[in-house]
């Protein structure tokens, strides 16, 4: 085993660790955040999160294998934001911005 | 120690870039845990998703060395360039739209001007005749 290899081990791991506390930190989120809104941020930067693990994994055994799947997530983590902010999100919440078309039906201006 | 060839060098960048990728996603956990509110924690959010996986694009590249996985990697930087900005504006638009912005935080609210000024009106809320709204508030805001 060469110093460089590792030195490149040795960097790597120290990633490792960072991306687990890293993802201990956005699940505690996604199980405490108060709105669905919260936990769809917290679950992008957990998608980012397994992204980097795979390009790790990628580095450290040196194949091209995890590629699809990372380009698969990175995907992923957009069509989840999409539709929870789009069609989930709207309709748990109590005070909104409405514009001049949609006027309170009770008629209160 | 004596000499180092291309390769090494090479690899030693590709976990250099890999390494600050990961330094990028934990930063941007933090601030998911530790921020106030969901507009805050966008903006840690966005961290990793555009630059940390540019970075690790670029350092698995520099890592393998072919053309077959730079295509790829080219591939998912453009993608996610393309799509976390279109993302993080619906997430932002739904988060100001649904009120979870943290108005005692922002020292200018321009939005809410503009929007009053065009004829927009912050509207009532639905349940208002079930619970009083200052419990509603502190739930929105806690």
């Amino acid at each position: 085993m060469s110093p460089v290899h590792v030195a490149v081990l040795v960097m790597v791991g120290i990633g490792a660790v960072l991306l687990v506390v890293a993802a201990s930190m956005t699940v505690a989120r996604m199980a405490r955040g108060p709105s669905s809104l919260d936990r769809v941020v917290a679950a992008d930067v957990l998608v980012a999160v397994v992204i980097a693990t795979l390009a790790a994994d990628a580095i450290v055994n040196d194949h091209a294998t995890t590629l699809p799947i990372m380009l698969v997530l990175s995907l992923l983590g957009f069509a989840g934001a999409v539709s929870i902010a789009r069609f989930v999100a709207e309709r748990d919440k109590a005070v909104r911005w409405e514009d001049p078309g949609t006027r309170p039906k009770d008629g209160a201006q | 120690m004596t000499g180092l060839s291309l390769a090494d060098v090479l690899d030693l960048l590709g976990a250099a870039l890999v390494l600050a990728g990961c330094f990028l996603c934990f930063a941007a956990a933090l601030g998911i845990l530790r921020f106030p509110d969901v507009v805050s924690r966008m903006h840690a959010a966005t961290k990793p998703q555009t630059l940390g996986l540019i970075l690790l694009a670029a350092g698995v590249e520099v890592s393998l060395r072919s053309w077959a996985s730079f295509g790829t990697l080219v591939l998912i930087a453009a993608l996610q360039l393309a799509t976390a900005p279109v993302s993080a504006h619906l997430v932002g638009r739904t988060v100001y739209r649904t009120d979870q912005v943290r108005h005692d935080l922002l020292v200018r609210d321009d939005l809410a001007h503009d929007l009053e000024a065009a004829g927009f009106h912050l509207g009532p809320a639905p349940e208002d005749e079930d619970q009083p709204a200052s419990s509603d508030d502190d739930r929105r805001l806690s």
